[in-house]
């Protein structure tokens, strides 16, 4: 391991397309997630981008993170507004226009993509544009102040859906998105985590390869939002794929295979414990979840398997 | 000048179990409305985060389970609004909290609401636009929008609250028109109020009013002079038929009847303008020898009235009238101001939007100042402004 750590940074670009000096909460898994994504996809890529905290962080006026074309859009149309820039571009080619080489990259959060933008990206993935769609995923409304999404795991406690005498927070199981991008039969889906940035880089670039639309589902802690210190993001981010909570796979043509597959999962309760969000649980209810995540993570085997 | 009164009548003073005891109470605006709302006997909420509106789902969202009432996040405004009038045909009194950009995707929902006649109250804290704007700063840019935002725009009832007691106040209001005049209500606030925090007192009884009901009755027809027709609910074994086609008086389509058409966007029309005298509500301050009047509404009439009580005690005859109805337009009170006074200042913060209406309807001199920078207007501003009309 500590020879990897002398040349692993050698393997990837110093070159940053989102620039240091933006306004993330310190311990921010999503930006973290971002910079591996922008510096995986280079420079020939135009950003089309949702509301949400990636946008609000790294544009506030007057300074700019961004050093590659960058188009902020409304909250629920990144992958329409991606599907204009792409199809023009195609359409300006054909007509003889000289166009330099760029990949149309769409980005939202979670509510963008579980929630406001789903039709929007079903759409745009049901036409097969050439896009890769990322939705970087810190499972709430964190950009207003964690209210549920339906990206928002069973249990956990979020404003509008608050852990008290009368609730014990989300009560709905997390939507498998992957699963509604691969029912669109598109080309590739992947699940990666900013916890391990070489997987991730490499499914970026995988995904950028493929003929017509991808999607790139990435696992972001939120320290702010799930109540955790800001040293534990990469430690939290870890413990998700160690215990199979956010098992990390891709879906190539409707391949499925399993990249990091430990032979023993750990128990879901070692994920939940430093999160605040998740602290009212009752060993019930842990309970609950871990066999959920049992049946869920046999599931993704079993396809892996076949 | 208030709809207290007369409109009332039918209203019975009450106090639901789920609303706070009569007290003092320190709240920023976005909890007196959701505390508004629950005294309003609301019991459906649904809500897609927005900024500045938020507080107001966060608040209902916590005092909601504890009255057993159902507050739903749904996966964006469209979802929400469409929710709300489904919980209003089924009995509930329903309300939504948005923004501008929330707003603006309702649109259509709200058109539906109207030929409908389905009651529902939506709050919009105005933030600055277009689009994203500056969420988190103050505007008051979508007052056009809310009367003319649908297509085939027909006439709502719109209110403009200065305070945080209005606030609450304003949204059992809301709750009572709807219910009266089976429309969607809007309550126009603004972001400067929704987050200031001030005193509410809340009173031992409030007026509420439930929808008429009539066994039997056409829901969306009716010879009654106030041309507001009985709603039955799902399940009371009326026949009913709900749909955004023309319709007749039983809910049947008529989509290329032409009286059938004509005759139904006159009632939804004269149903709200016929009754205007008994909605519109305004203030006055200082308007008796007044050469110059300041018509304002929301916050801007906070900085307005401290600006004419300076002016005041130079013995300036400045004075001002504040709009708490902004839809539909007080007209009359308008054009019998501007036969009083020489000269009318408008301040807003958007670029336009009362102003034009006023200009409508007053034989004096409107002058128009608007500011669009994300700040309230502050008195000494409207100050200048006065000075030099003076």
């Amino acid at each position: 391991m500590e020879t990897l750590s002398i040349y692993a940074p050698r393997l990837v670009t110093k070159r940053q397309s989102l620039t240091p000096g933006h306004r993330a909460c310190s311990g921010c898994g999503e930006a973290l997630a971002l910079k591996f994504v922008m510096k995986a996809l280079g420079r020939d890529v135009i950003v089309v981008m949702s509301t949400g905290c990636m946008e609000i962080i790294s544009s506030q006026l007057p300074y700019t993170a961004w050093e590659v074309p960058w188009i902020h859009t409304l909250f629920e149309n990144a992958a329409t507004v991606a599907t204009g820039v792409e199809s023009a571009r195609k359409a300006l080619a054909r007509k003889g226009a000289s166009l330099p080489k760029a990949k149309v990259v769409a980005i939202g959060g979670d509510g963008a993509t579980f929630d406001i933008g789903l039709g929007a990206l079903s759409g745009a993935f049901e036409r097969g544009h050439d896009f890769l769609y990322v939705c970087l995923d810190n499972e709430a409304y964190m950009n207003t102040g964690i209210q549920r999404s339906s990206a928002t795991p069973y249990g956990a406690s979020t404003t509008t859906q608050p852990a008290g005498k009368a609730s014990f927070g989300q009560s709905t199981w997390k939507k498998n998105m992957p699963a509604i991008a691969v029912a669109h039969d598109i080309a590739y889906v992947a699940t990666a985590s900013a916890s391990y940035p070489f997987d991730l880089m490499n499914k970026v670039k995988k995904a950028i390869a493929v003929e017509g639309p991808s999607y790139l589902h990435i696992f972001a802690v939120c320290p702010t939002g799930w109540r955790i210190p800001t040293d534990m993001t990469i430690r939290v981010g870890r413990l998700a794929v160690e215990t199979g909570v956010f098992p990390l796979y891709e879906v190539e043509n409707g391949k499925y295979s399993l990249n990091y597959d430990p032979p023993q999962l750990r128990p879901v309760i070692d994920y939940l414990k430093p999160q605040g969000r998740f602290r009212h649980l009752t060993p019930e209810m842990v309970d609950k979840i871990q066999q959920r995540v049992n049946k869920e993570y046999a599931r993704i085997k079993e396809k892996a398997a076949q | 000048m208030c709809y207290d009164h007369e409109l009332m009548a039918g209203a019975s003073k009450r106090k639901l179990k789920s609303a706070l005891s009569a007290n003092s109470y320190y709240f920023s605006g976005d909890e007196a409305i959701a505390e508004g709302a629950i005294a309003a006997g609301c019991r459906y909420y649904a809500g897609y985060p927005i900024t500045p509106a938020t507080e107001i789902f966060e608040t209902i969202t916590s005092r909601f389970r504890e009255i057993g009432a159902v507050s739903m996040q749904m996966e964006d405004e469209i979802a929400s609004i469409c929710s709300c009038i489904g919980a209003s045909w089924a009995g509930a009194k329903a309300m939504i909290a948005t923004s501008g950009p929330g707003f603006s995707l309702m649109q259509e929902a709200i058109g539906y609401a109207v030929i409908t006649e389905t009651p529902i109250v939506l709050v919009d804290v105005q933030r600055t636009g277009p689009s994203t704007g500056q969420s988190t700063r103050v505007g008051s840019g979508d007052i056009m929008q809310a009367r003319w935002g649908t297509h085939g725009a027909m006439p709502i009832i719109a209110l403009s609250a200065s305070s945080v007691q209005e606030l609450y106040d304003q949204t059992i209001d809301a709750f009572n028109f709807a219910e009266k005049y089976r429309v969607p209500v809007f309550l126009m606030a603004e972001e400067a109020t929704a987050h200031l925090r001030e005193r509410v007192d809340i009173p031992e009884e409030i007026k509420l009013f439930d929808r008429k009901k009539k066994a039997g009755a056409a829901p969306f027809g009716t010879e009654e002079s106030d041309g507001v027709p009985p709603m039955p609910t799902f399940g009371e074994g009326e026949k009913l038929l709900v749909t955004g086609s023309t319709h007749d008086a039983y809910g049947i389509r008529k989509t290329v009847d032409s009286l059938a058409q004509e005759k139904l966007v006159t009632r939804l029309h004269s149903k709200i303008m016929n009754n205007r005298e008994k909605i519109i509500e305004y203030e006055e301050h200082y308007l008796e020898d007044a050469d110059i009047a300041v018509i304002c509404y929301g916050f801007t009439a906070r900085s307005s009235l401290f600006a004419i009580e300076r002016l005041r005690k130079e013995g300036k005859k400045v004075g001002m009238l504040r709009l708490k109805t902004l839809w539909p337009f007080a007209d009359r009170a308008i054009s019998n101001v501007g036969s009083r006074v020489k000269k009318m200042l408008v301040p807003e913060m958007n670029m336009g939007q009362v102003v034009g209406e006023i200009v409508k309807y007053a034989s004096c001199e409107v002058v128009p100042y608007n500011q669009v920078n994300g700040e309230i207007i502050h008195p000494h501003t409207i100050i200048e402004q006065l000075r030099a009309l003076l």
